[in-house]
């Protein structure tokens, strides 16, 4: 028995450093063809104006933590979601990881979804959903429905209606099932499937009408936090980003890992294609927003600032990918060049961490959602 | 934050530091909320109001703390005084802030001076005397005996250690309805836990080694030529980018019209001239817009290819359709498209051809791909750039309009009265063109 697990020890330490070994190598080809930096090349291009961007709509009827948001394709139409606070303390519910806070009463919460026409800034559904936070939802293409889900570990699809005497909690289909939390999710190009990702490590492809799973995707070494749908012709590769601090991107087809990505420090929130869909963008726990290129296999960009210590928790371009949003947990929106690497402006406004932030899809504006209980709608 | 804090109390590039004044004694080693702010600003190259911000921030987490009003952390950027808390009360050293020392605090303020406990903190103290009624006498004493030892140190010393408790007691049970700065998402506390779990496998290894080999085969693309494409994209889409360049007429948000939405609609007769130029960019961007694509499709009438976009529709539909539906999609569009003699033929080179209907015997829902990659290129490369030199294009850019910019208004404060619109929800389906019948464009007859 004894030297059986010596000799897994060996055969594990062996593999670790081939494993070392071999990353080293990849960095080293990956270094090879890095002949210019990005800001080098951006000299030539025209510096922005100053930007002013102000509040131009606040949604306020969300009477906790908002987490989430998703645009319609309407472009004036969102969904958000949050953690709800319903009644006074009833129950002690205990962490299952005893964090050094776990002692102080917990009261129990719902989690709420609302469906608003933020131009006017009208709610127009409402559902309680029966577990305390919702950190991820997603709106159809069609616009006739939406996706939410969080601690209950599953994904659900509520059609949209506005008939009265129907309750949507009624409608609503249960499509994923994870073994931990729900924390992104998205449609594809139709009503018919959601990519989800997970604290459970994985991301997977459902089929909405049946729930059944089309595609799982393993490879991360840790909660999966984020992920993105490729804007390709070919429509078939997603990034996803996790705990493990790796950008991996996934064919999903076949369901491999074609690259990943591992410079950031900490946590990344979030990941955000640029609208060419040749690279994309992280939010990171370390402070730091990066620019990874697809084609150069590489780490192109960092966006970072010494007075900026708190961690980005939602990253978004406009339009055209020369401007990057970024919320952050000390409650501020930073604004990056893309091209330049420097910051364009720093806008104040919520009163509690960023959770959420989402570019609409005609460019117009953005809508950031936060821990302050609101949403704003900028311009 | 630990990083700025140490660096702010560098004895020769912090924060200036002088001995406040407090009623009669005298504290040592004090700052100013204006000091703060001014170093920030300086130190970081921000503005004064980022750095009111960042230093507020500092202030609610309790790394520096104000000596006169102990209640409220909040950073007064004047005369106020303040002092940097020491390291043992920061809370990144995850000091677990049990009930017990919680109890032993409350006690102690009890017993200095009676009635100075405000409401939540009576409150806490009676639940916490409940709840620890066993442990209550060796708190009172805990309590009793520092009470003591503090009164044997100067008034000055026994002032900042009571602060820097309350600042510390104020971080970690702050009053109801104040945000707790410590409040973290669930869940990921499972990270560490089950990053440690997956190393330890070997084949957690095995998948590295195996992507890594892979990675190294793969081709690169020269840093300086993917750079210069992003500069050619922003470039190129900069003017139609609302957020960077605006928008005409107007931006809804800003001046709450909804002109320029209704005059962008998916589908309408007369689109604006910036989206007929960016029907040029790409073939993916004439595609994605309804009334690109219709125009598109028009073109390709004239030209008795129609059923190649047709093809390509159904195949999009088949692949992002119900997992249900997939047989009878794959066998639609083969009645329609591939079948010999099919009525809406299209030209496939005969390898993939073969493939196709090799694969069709065992239908999935990327059985069509390589098909619909062919056509999709002979499309891309071949009418796409033909459709942008034909006169119909050309005609469809003279056409377009740009639209003239909203005049502003004269009494900025009258607010338009801001249209709802339908929701998506309640429109019906639209139609999706099936294999079955295709739109009612002019295509060729086989």
């Amino acid at each position: 028995m004894a030297t059986e697990a010596l000799h897994e020890n060996e055969t594990l330490a062996s593999l670790k450093s081939e494993a070392e070994s071999l990353k080293g190598k990849l960095e080293e080809e990956r270094a090879k063809l890095h002949d210019v930096e990005l800001h080098q090349v951006a000299e030539r291009v025209e510096a922005l104006g100053q930007f002013v961007m102000k509040t131009r709509r606040t949604l306020k009827g969300h009477g906790n933590k908002v987490l989430c948001m998703d645009w319609c394709k309407d472009k004036r139409r969102i969904v958000s979601s949050s953690q709800e606070c319903k009644v006074e303390i009833l129950r002690l519910h205990w962490d299952i990881q005893p964090l050094p806070h776990s002692l102080r009463f917990f009261s129990w919460k719902d989690g709420k979804v609302i469906v608003w026409d933020s131009f006017t800034t009208n709610k127009e559904h409402a559902v309680t959903m029966p577990c305390t936070w919702v950190m991820a939802c997603a709106y159809a293409p069609s616009g006739c429905a939406i996706a939410c889900g969080g601690l209950d570990n599953k994904c659900s699809v509520y059609p949209l209606t506005f008939d009265k005497n129907e309750n949507m909690a009624a409608k609503k289909k249960s499509v994923a099932m994870h073994t931990n939390y729900l924390s992104a999710c998205s449609f594809t190009n139709s009503d018919m499937q959601i990519l989800t990702a997970s604290g459970d490590g994985t991301c997977a492809l459902w089929d909405v009408e049946s729930g059944q799973l089309l595609q799982s995707f393993h490879g991360h070494g840790a909660d999966v936090l984020c992920l993105d749908l490729a804007p390709s012709e070919t429509g078939n590769t997603f990034v996803s980003g996790g705990c493990d601090k790796k950008a991996m991107v996934w064919d999903m087809r076949s369901g491999q890992c074609v690259q990943a990505f591992e410079t950031h420090e900490s946590d990344i929130n979030s990941v955000r294609y640029y609208p060419s869909g040749d690279a994309f963008a992280s939010g990171s726990d370390d402070a730091t927003c990066r620019l990874y290129d697809l084609r150069a296999d590489r780490e192109v960009a960092i966006y970072s600032k010494e007075s900026i210590i708190f961690g980005a928790s939602s990253v978004d371009f406009s339009l055209s990918g020369r401007l990057l949003f970024a919320g952050y947990n000390d409650y501020t929106i930073n604004v990056w060049d893309v091209l330049k690497g420097s910051r364009v402006s720093i806008l104040f406004g919520h009163e509690n961490r960023v959770s959420t932030l989402r570019v609409s899809p005609d460019g117009t504006a953005f809508c950031s959602g936060s821990w302050d209980h609101t949403l704003r709608v900028w311009a | 934050m630990e990083r700025v804090v140490v660096s702010m109390q560098d004895p020769d590039q912090g924060v200036k530091m002088r001995s406040q004044r407090l009623l009669v004694t005298v504290i040592p080693h004090a700052v100013t909320g204006g000091d703060v702010v001014q170093w920030l600003t300086q130190k970081f190259c921000i503005s004064e109001e980022e750095a009111r911000h960042l230093g507020a921030v500092l202030v609610q987490h309790g790394y520096i703390y104000p000596l006169r009003d102990p209640r409220s952390l909040v950073l007064r950027p004047d005369e106020t005084p303040y002092r940097f808390q020491t390291p043992y009360f920061w809370t990144s050293t995850l000091w677990p802030a049990a009930e017990l020392d919680y109890a032993i605090y409350l006690a102690k303020k009890n017993i200095r001076k009676q009635g100075t406990l405000v409401d939540y903190e009576k409150e806490c103290y009676d639940r916490l005397h409940t709840k620890i009624n066993h442990a209550w006498d060796l708190v009172l004493m805990q309590a009793r005996e520092q009470l003591r030892a503090a009164k044997q140190r100067r008034k000055g010393d026994r002032l900042v250690i009571a602060c820097q408790e309350q600042t510390y007691w104020l971080v970690n049970r702050p009053p109801p309805g104040a945000p707790s700065v410590l409040e973290q998402s669930p869940g990921r506390g499972s990270c560490a836990a089950s990053r440690v779990h997956m190393t330890k496998r070997g084949d957690f290894y095995k998948q590295e080694i195996e992507y890594c080999r892979r990675a190294l085969g793969r081709t690169r693309v020269k840093s300086s030529v993917c750079l210069e494409a992003y500069l050619s994209f922003c470039g190129q889409r900069g003017p139609h980018d609302p957020l960077v360049s605006g928008c005409l007429p107007s931006n809804p948000w800003i001046s709450d019209d909804d002109a320029y939405w209704v005059m962008n609609a998916p589908t309408v007769v007369a689109p604006t001239k910036l989206r007929v130029e960016r029907w040029g960019f790409s073939f993916r961007e004439l595609l994605e817009d309804p009334v690109g694509r219709a125009h598109f499709m028009d073109f390709l009438g004239k030209e008795f290819s129609g059923e190649n976009l047709s093809f390509w529709e159904a195949c999009e539909e088949l692949r992002y359709g119900a997992q249900a539906q997939v047989p009878t999609l794959v066998d639609a569009v083969y009645q329609q498209f591939l079948a010999p003699g099919a009525a809406r033929w299209v030209n496939i080179d005969s390898r993939t051809m073969e493939r196709t209907l090799e694969g069709l015997r065992q239908p999935h829902r990327y059985v069509l791909d390589d098909a619909q990659l062919h056509i999709y290129m002979l499309m891309k490369k071949d009418s796409y750039p033909r459709f942008l030199k034909s006169d119909m294009y050309k005609g469809l850019l003279a056409e377009a309009g740009i639209p003239l910019e909203t005049k502003k208004r004269v009494f900025p404060f009258s607010r338009r009265p801001r249209h709802s619109s339908p929701s998506p929800a309640l429109l019906p389906t639209p139609v999706e063109p099936t294999a079955a019948g295709g739109p009612g464009g002019g295509d060729g007859v086989a």
